[in-house]
């Protein structure tokens, strides 16, 4: 499908999102509150068939985050990029792990690195730092004098 | 944090499986859960060769955060390469001469059929079988004296920049091709008596560790893995790069899903990997290697995002640049981390002994899950 077609598409399902233009593929800007519904159908959609997530991460902007979602359909092979800002210093989402199975780890690799709460997350805890580790070490904010080595 | 030794409250045994333990080929560490002999739950632990190199590439220059993703999937570490090579030149837009396209795609085969030559020798000796290993590593250090003759190294070989390679061909290479690929064509019906056709092996592989088209497409299963589940998605056919749009070869995809299929992909990706390089050789164009980039690359303000096909499956690149010398964030999609996922929901049910030969088939390369 054509990105004039998707937009069309997107904004149908959901009037409130924004459209972004320029790279490689079709952003999409989605309220947070509202990304579950509207990647939900996403994938079950007539015609979209987003189902498979190629990529999810986080940036941090300083002022926010972003959530990044990068979606694929294996049908009609078609690419976009889903994007959430959330509030940093209370970064919640709820989780894509019940529609999309790869994100449950992939969310809780975010989780460890960037401390973002997915909420109803079957099992959110550290999964690459060790358990004990305090702070979250991809914020561009993160001190850390013994482990880290500045250029 | 669960108990990481002993018995559960219902009686079921935990065990630990690494993270020194030769069936994980590296330091994966696995918490199963056992009743009986039969598996009820596995949970990797990861992190034990973490070096955080999405944050380190962030005080790295364009130029030099490439030689650090030598060390993610160490066995495909030129196709790593290539694929943040071509992530810069995007952001660049940087015409890469044809030369350089034909050595970096002849070097990605190469690559290719070492990493599966060495699992094919790892994944026979997880069942047991210990002469394969030394069957596929006579073939496969051929492959790595070719790349030290160019490359100057066996393993993180950091021969491809952005622009082109980093230097000409040694003018040996077309000749010690050439040898590998005689002596790879006398030896290959050696992997199929040896291994394929025997009905231990097949008795241990088929059925064992099932994954529906499905359930692969929602785990992000790419590469073999994917493909053995029947899922398109080899992105030198999707989304081709370089000159691989102009290249003949098959896509080799299986239905069943199982350990076996898994183990057929990559025997049969081999052989297409030695008819890409066969039509490349003796066709490689004279010119440049390299083209003229300036000394300090600055990508502009913008998201990038290259995928690439490394022996393991896809590998996404995704740069996010504010205009500087360095990335903003880097984020590299491994193909390992989606297919490790899958782990725990093909292995459930099954006995403990068809593990190894379940996560074998997977072909898990843990500094690429790590990072």
């Amino acid at each position: 499908m054509l990105n004039e077609d998707l937009k069309f598409k997107f904004t149908e399902i959901l009037p409130a999102v924004l459209f972004e233009e320029g790279g490689e593929w079709l952003n999409v800007l989605v309220p947070p509150e509202e990304l579950t519904p509207f990647v939900k159908q996403l994938r079950s959609a007539e015609g979209l068939g987003f189902d498979y997530l190629f990529c999810l991460t986080c940036i941090d902007w300083k002022t926010h985050f972003t959530m990044v979602y990068h979606f694929s359909s294996t049908q009609y092979r078609h690419n976009i990029v889903v994007k959430a800002k959330i509030d940093r210093n209370n970064p919640e989402i709820e989780t894509v792990s019940d529609i999309w199975r790869t994100a449950e780890m992939l969310e809780r690799e975010v989780y460890d690195l960037f401390g973002v709460i997915f909420l109803h997350h079957p099992d959110l805890r550290r999964l690459i730092m060790p358990d004990d580790w305090e702070g979250w070490p991809l914020r561009k904010d993160f001190e850390d004098p013994v482990n880290m080595i500045k250029l | 944090m669960i108990e990481e030794i002993g018995r559960t409250t219902e009686g079921d045994l935990i065990i630990n499986i690494g993270p020194q333990h030769p069936a994980t080929h590296g330091v994966l560490h696995l918490v199963i859960t056992l009743n009986g002999e039969t598996i009820k739950k596995v949970e990797p632990h990861l992190g034990y060769i973490h070096r955080s190199i999405e944050k380190m590439c962030e005080s790295l220059s364009y130029r030099q955060f490439i030689y650090v993703t030598s060390r993610m999937d160490y066995l495909s570490s030129h196709i790593n390469n290539h694929g943040c090579a071509l992530c810069v030149e995007k952001g660049l837009q940087i015409e890469v001469p044809l030369r350089a396209q034909f050595i970096r795609v002849l070097m990605d085969e190469l690559t290719r059929i070492a990493s599966h030559e060495l699992w094919w020798g790892a994944m026979a000796m997880d069942l047991g079988a210990f002469t394969p290993f030394f069957h596929a590593f006579r073939e496969r250090e051929t492959i790595t004296d070719i790349m030290e003759k160019t490359c100057g190294a066996r393993l993180t070989m950091n021969y491809i920049v952005p622009g082109g390679v980093m230097a000409e061909l040694h003018p040996d290479f077309q000749k010690d091709v050439k040898r590998f690929i005689q002596l790879y064509k006398s030896k290959f019906e050696e992997y199929n008596e040896l291994v394929t056709g025997n009905v231990i092996f097949q008795n241990r592989m088929k059925s064992v560790g099932v994954l529906s088209k499905k359930d692969a497409i929602s785990y992000g299963c790419t590469g073999p893995v994917g493909r053995a589940s029947g899922v398109f998605c080899d992105i030198r056919k999707l989304y081709p790069y370089d000159i691989y749009n102009k290249i003949e070869f098959e896509e080799i995809t299986e239905t069943e899903g199982d350990s076996f299929a898994r183990y057929l992909v990559r025997l049969k990706e081999m052989q297409q990997s030695i008819r890409i390089i066969e039509q490349l050789l003796d066709n490689i164009p004279e010119g440049d290697f390299q083209a003229k980039t300036k000394a300090v690359l600055k990508l502009p303000k913008g998201e990038f995002y290259q995928r690439v096909e490394t022996a393991r499956g896809e590998l996404g690149v995704y740069i996010v640049s504010e205009g500087g010398t360095t990335p903003y964030r880097i984020k590299f999609r491994s193909p390992g981390f989606s297919n490790l996922s899958a782990l725990e929901h093909m292995v459930k049910g099954l006995k403990i002994g068809d593990l190894v030969a379940a996560m074998g088939s997977l072909d898990l390369v843990i500094p690429d899950i790590d990072r």
